[in-house]
């Protein structure tokens, strides 16, 4: 395939290298005309561009149809603009609850998420730090636990959910979706404090300082990269979850937003333009997020999978 | 009594104790795993969802096992699988190394390259739905006739439609797992490789390819027992149709337990699940070699 050929010049890699959030300094033009060094790469230079249609496309045609009127969406060309751009679909998709389904899935995520890291946290730090076969067989059930489709398990967990009077409350979102957030946390977190030097800990305890202290005052700050990417996620993984919603809970008032996109869906069928927009509207969270933070997002994430 | 007050100390010494592992631990085992072995037992018993579950011995099994809807989704797992790996690894590979350049472009493309990472499968598959109408979506808006297909209605083409749709959106995750990937490769090696003349294609397949074993076996398990998970984003684009088309593994145990009222059988599709899903990924290890587990399981 001709798009092997989208390997960089070695002084762009240089920069890479150096530069982690994969900014250069304009060396590349520069190194890429002299003696024996590479073409500057077409191919992939199109490659790319290729994929960016292919990732765009989709998105603005989203974006355009959400801004339509039904009438507009049934008589003019899908890929154009409106001629009479119109907010209705966004007032209609708000005016259905929306800001309710927002608020439940900013409960169950930060309820699960914020816990799930708690816990993993201090599983990694003693599969770390300390010894022991309780640890090793620890460890092993959490690596067991990414290599089973934990979904399977849905039917079980539908039924302890009921037997313990929890369906259709937010809490039964909250309690799986902690327990399957924590092997890939306990993964990375535990990857991580794995490089933070034994002297350090050593020199601590000297001093006289707990386990528990060492954990909060050594261990969290040398591994708060990790932590935010376990972090953003997990987030992104319960926000966007749809399963446990749908086995789960039932009433419009323990509804997130992933499921109200279904709902919603099934109801205004015809009206794809406020279809679109409740779908534009459960994702502006995340890219307002994405827009301001996507520099820690990204980094965080490329290292925290690539260890 | 005192030998147990001498190997705690001995703990206290080599380090912290393993009650911090047990919160963890216990949410785990509680949600996790005895839902795994619940899932086992269930799959023995003949359950609605609602009323009583009665032990029916292997009734289940004999309904799953010869109901050739379950090889017919079996078979359509499969396909999934296999198609979206052969497209997606590819994909995500020379994506990764692509954007792990630092041309000022690349940057900026890959900027957006993961905006579908936020997006929900609920909101990925209506947005879909819609685009790939043939009367108001993609094909009519760019005037191109064979984009005007009834995709999603069309039992010969809806696969690839759900193959492209699953690679759409996880493709930038894997992206971004190799991005980190390749920029982990020293830059000696390169400057090595340049020296010795070595070209673009040369430098791929002798140093990055090579450079990359853990990352790929990594991306790969992920993607294979990822593609055992695709219920989401099936379920909301097809439901499973046209007719049992694109009625994958686990949105097969989804209609049977919840919308068939079947817990049994669908408990033991889900069996099948565990299964299938731990054998590929010790086989994909075991493809990789012991290397990397072996260190996490010593650093334990």
């Amino acid at each position: 395939m001709a798009s092997t050929t989208q390997i960089p010049a070695p002084p762009a890699r240089r920069t890479a290298l150096s530069n982690k959030q994969g900014h250069n300094h304009g060396q590349r033009s520069k190194g890429a005309k002299g003696p024996g060094r590479l073409r500057p790469n077409y191919l992939g230079g199109l490659g790319g561009w290729l994929w960016l249609a292919i990732i765009i496309v989709p998105i603005y045609y989203v974006v355009v149809t959400s801004l339509k009127n039904q009438a507009g969406f049934f008589t003019s060309n899908p890929m154009m603009p409106p001629t009479e751009p119109t907010l209705d679909n966004y007032k209609l998709v708000l005016d259905n609850d929306f800001a309710m389904y927002f608020f439940n899935s900013l409960v169950v995520t930060v309820g699960s998420v914020v816990p799930a890291l708690l816990v993993s946290f201090m599983a990694a730090y003693a599969i770390v730090r300390g010894k022991g076969r309780f640890l090793t067989w620890t460890n092993n059930t959490f690596l067991l636990g990414l290599a089973i489709p934990l979904h399977a398990t849905i039917i079980p967990i539908y039924w302890m959910i009921t037997k313990a009077h929890l369906y259709d409350t937010l809490l039964a979102l909250i309690l799986p979706s902690i327990a399957f957030a924590i092997p890939i946390s306990v993964l990375i977190l535990s990857n991580f404090m794995r490089d933070v030097p034994n002297e350090l800990f050593e020199s601590m305890r000297l001093d006289g300082c707990s386990d528990w202290a060492m954990m909060w005052r050594l261990a969290l700050p040398m591994t708060r990269p990790a932590v935010v990417t376990v972090g953003i996620y997990n987030a992104l993984g319960v926000w966007n979850g749809f399963l446990f919603p749908l086995i789960l809970t039932q009433s419009p008032s323990t509804r997130v937003l992933p499921l109200s996109l279904w709902t919603f869906q099934g109801e205004f069928s015809v009206n794809i333009p406020a279809v679109l927009a409740s779908v534009v509207l459960a994702t502006l969270p995340l890219l307002v997020i994405y827009v301001v933070a996507r520099r820690q997002l990204l980094s965080g994430l490329t290292a925290g999978f690539s260890k | 009594m005192s030998t147990s007050t001498g190997s705690s100390r001995r703990v206290l010494e080599r380090g912290p104790s393993g009650w911090l592992a047990a919160p963890a631990l216990v949410f785990f085992l509680l949600f996790a795993i005895i839902p795994l072995f619940g899932v086992l037992f269930l799959s023995f018993t003949k359950w609605d969802g609602l009323g009583e579950i009665k032990l029916d011995g292997l009734s289940s099994w004999t309904t799953v096992l010869t109901d050739p809807v379950t090889g017919n989704a079996l078979w359509v797992t499969a396909k999934i699988m296999f198609f979206s790996f052969i497209v997606q690894a590819p994909i995500s590979l020379l994506l990764g190394v692509f954007t792990s350049a630092s041309q000022k472009y690349r940057a900026a493309l890959a900027v957006l390259y993961f905006v579908p990472l936020l997006l929900s499968s609920a909101a990925v598959a209506i947005a879909y739905k819609a685009l790939l109408d043939p009367n108001f979506g993609l094909g009519p808006g760019l005037g191109l006739p064979f984009l005007a297909q009834d995709w999603l209605g069309n039992s010969d083409l809806v696969l690839f439609v759900v193959v492209f749709v699953i690679a759409w959106q996880f493709v930038p995750f894997h992206t971004l797992i190799y991005q980190g990937g390749v920029r982990q490769i020293p830059a000696s090696l390169y400057e090595a490789a340049q020296i010795d003349g070595a070209g673009r294609v040369q430098q791929f397949f002798a140093i990055t390819l090579p450079q990359l074993k853990y990352t790929i076996i990594t991306s790969s398990t992920l993607m294979v027992v990822g593609s055992l998970a695709y219920f989401d984003l099936v379920f909301v684009l097809t439901a499973g149709g046209p007719g049992y088309s694109t009625r994958l593994l686990p949105l097969h145990m989804y209609l049977t337990g919840f919308k068939a009222n079947d817990m049994g059988a669908a408990s033991a599709l889900g069996v099948i699940l565990v299964v299938i899903g731990l054998a590929l990924a010790l086989l994909l290890q075991r493809l990789g070699g012991k290397n990397r587990n072996a260190s996490q399981l010593e650093g334990a």
